[in-house]
Order: structure tokens, then sequence, then C-alpha cells
């Protein structure tokens, strides 16, 4: 049943590249890592997180923005920024892991 | 460099050993033949069970979990109780934590969970503390109790997840009160889920206010502290408090530093046997405790 739910949300994610109003990227996380450990990306974007790892991670925003709680094995979870601004993340589980995602205002 | 010998021969050959953390720092192997004796408290250690994990480092946690319970139940005398050292599930599930209390519930001695990082995600202690409180427990979790002679005291370090381990100090306070008044002869055992010392803080093996707890029990003439989170036996010694880290229930981890990351490993099924299990634990007046790693296979 989870993985409907997962693949419904890539689905999602992916229909939202269609809309010209904003894009998807991912982020992937293999290896205790997040790549790209960066990510620049506009103001309502979304960005997917997959987890490609062989354990579990979070996605935890260091100010409390956004979390994605447990992601097992195979499992991805998004997030839409909405506001410009630097947003660094770890992962609950193993605090090494450190990612940055960059929000850049879109420009008229 | 006698350690290193010894975390070898845990993993390569399983935890099938017994050994005597001595007061000159000298740990000896023993046979695994006699059973405990009645005039000692024994107890048990389980940890790192993580309820709800399926991939291919262990497929079935919860048959390992279950040959670790029917293990126990098979002693030859019951422990006065059983202690869970934490990651009794994988992902903080309600459905994970009502599968772990119901395979746990078949324990004949009585339980007592403490919670890993594992067990709390988003820093939400609710589904824990619905399903394993430990009695007689603060507001805030932590607890103490008296047993045959020895103060016990479950110690939590999962609260700050960016510093993992952290204690905080009112953790820290209430320790030193709870302590203060104890004889310097009164042995001690400590339960904690993350090491309460830098074993490896590259991997986040550590609990950063750590020397803060271990420095209030610096003057005890016996202290154990038992610890879970990294999956395989360790032993460690500073002045008169001995470590003992213990192997899982579910899969081990890589010894530190010998891969690129924590984590999972996978090994053959009967290889993974050797490597997981639980622990028994007795502690006579007078002696250091007696600590035997017992591997499901």
């Amino acid at each position: 049943m989870k993985t409907f739910m997962f693949l419904a949300a890539a689905i999602l994610a992916t229909a939202a590249l269609g809309n010209a109003a904003t894009s998807a990227t991912a982020v992937h996380i293999k290896d205790d890592a997040y790549n790209p450990a960066t990510l620049t990306v506009h103001a309502g974007d979304i960005v997917l997180f997959v987890n490609d790892d062989d354990d579990a991670h979070t996605v935890t925003a260091r100010d409390g923005s956004f979390d994605s709680k447990g992601l097992d094995t195979h499992q991805s979870w998004q997030h839409t920024f909405t506001k410009p601004g630097s947003y660094a993340y770890f992962c609950e589980l193993h605090p090494f892991m450190k990612g940055t995602i960059i929000v850049k205002a879109v420009t008229q | 460099m006698r350690r290193g010998a010894f975390i070898d021969h845990v993993a390569w050959t399983g935890l099938g050993i017994a050994y005597t953390l001595s007061p000159a720092g000298v740990m000896t192997g023993r046979a695994l033949a006699e059973g405990m004796s009645n005039d000692t408290i024994a107890f048990v250690q389980i940890s790192d069970s993580h309820i709800g994990f399926h991939q291919a480092a262990n497929p079935d946690v919860e048959a390992t979990l279950t040959a670790s319970v029917d293990a126990i139940n098979a002693l030859p005398q019951q422990p006065a109780f059983v202690v869970h050292t934490g990651d009794i599930t994988h992902l903080s599930s309600a459905e994970q934590f009502d599968r772990a209390h119901s395979l746990l519930g078949k324990l004949r001695a009585p339980l007592i969970a403490l919670p890993g990082e594992h067990d709390v995600l988003g820093n939400d202690f609710k589904p824990y503390l619905s399903n394993f409180k430990i009695p007689n427990a603060t507001d805030a979790g932590w607890a103490s109790w008296e047993n045959g002679g020895v103060h016990f005291v479950a110690i939590l370090n999962v609260f700050s997840f960016e510093k993992m381990g952290l204690l905080g100090n009112d953790q820290l306070a209430w320790l030193e009160r709870d302590l203060a008044p104890l004889p310097k002869s009164r042995p001690i055992v400590v339960f904690t889920h993350v090491p309460l010392y830098a074993l490896y803080p590259d991997w986040g093996w550590t609990t950063e206010d750590g020397s803060k707890a271990l420095a209030l029990l610096q003057r005890f003439d016996r202290v154990t502290v038992l610890n879970g989170h990294i999956h395989q036996v360790i032993t460690h010694e500073e002045g008169n408090i001995r470590f003992a880290s213990a192997a899982a229930t579910a899969y081990p981890q890589p010894k530190p530093g010998t891969a690129a990351k924590p984590g999972p490993v996978t090994l053959p099924h009967d290889d993974l046997l050797r490597a997981i299990g639980y622990r028994t634990v007795q502690l006579a007046t007078g002696n250091d405790a007696r600590i035997v790693d017992r591997a499901l296979g």
C-alpha cells in the first residue's frame, strides 16, 4: 500500500513538470549522502527526495520548516519550497549527513 | 590491541564468548558452561530489533527477535528483568510498535525498554511511551531503580537529533541528584542507547555531553555502562567505568572505520545468526559485572 502512495507521489511530481509555473528536481540519497548536497531551485519548485540507500533516512530542516519523517529504502518524499532563502537540512538518523536547498526568488 | 583482537573474534566467529571486566582492565575469555547462580542479580540485555526493517541484511527481523525471546525464556534461571536498549522499531510507526509490543510481550521476565532514535523520529515520544514506558520513569522518560543491592540508571540520549547523542542539562542535573546520596561502594549499572563515550564520533557513535555524566559516575568503585546503537560488541574502560556495547537482534553494522559508512551489513544467513543475539549480565557482591554475549547461531 505504501508503495502505491509513493508511486502516486512520484507521478504527481512528474506531472508537476508539465506545469509551466513549477518544476521538479530530485535529491537522491545514497551511501549516507544527499546528491546533490547543495541544490538551487526557484520559489514554488517541488523537490523530490528519493532514498536509494539500503538504510532509512530523513530529510529534516534545521529551522524546523520541513521534515520528511522516516524514509525507508525506495521511499520518496517531496516538498514545495515557496520562500526564497537557504535551507540547511540533515538526517535525524545520521546527523553527519548534511544538505542545503537554496531557493531563489522568481524574477518577473 | 587486546580489544581489537576480541572484536575480530566477535565479527568473524560470532558472539559465543564470555568475558569478565576485571579491575586490572584485563578481559578474560571463558567457556559458556554455567548458567546464572542464585547469589547474584542477573539480567538480560537485548537491543536494536528494528521491527519493520525488511532489507537484505535481515529480511525477517521479527523471527530473530522471537528467537532471542525464546532463548531468554529458556534460560535455566529467569533474569530479574530484560532491558532493551533501544531501536525497538525501524521507523517509529504505530504498526511497528504494535508488532514489537506483541513480540516482546512473550518474555517471561519483566521488560524495561529504552527508546533509540529510530523509536522517536520527529522527536515524537508518544508512540514509544504508549507502548514501552520505563517503570517509575520521570515525566521526561529517564529512570533509576534499586535491585539486588545494585543501583540501575536508564539514561536517554536520543532527544536531540542534530547533536545525537545528547543528555541535556535537565537530565544531567537529575543524574547528579540521583547519585548524590549513594556510597561509592554501591555498584552502578547504566543503560543508554547511544554510546556515552566517544566510541566513533565520525559515525555519530558518541554522546556530546556524555563526559559530564561520566564525571558524575567516576567516584564509584564499580560502574558498568551498557548501550546499543552500534549493533556489535565493543568494550572500553575509563577509570572504574566499564563500557560494553551490545549486538543487535536485527543485523550487524561495520566495525568503526572499516567501511565508508555505518549501516546494515549483509552476511550469509548462518553468519548473520552468529553476529546477532542477546547478552546475559551477572553482578555478584564485590565482583565486577560478568557479561556474556550469546549469538543466535
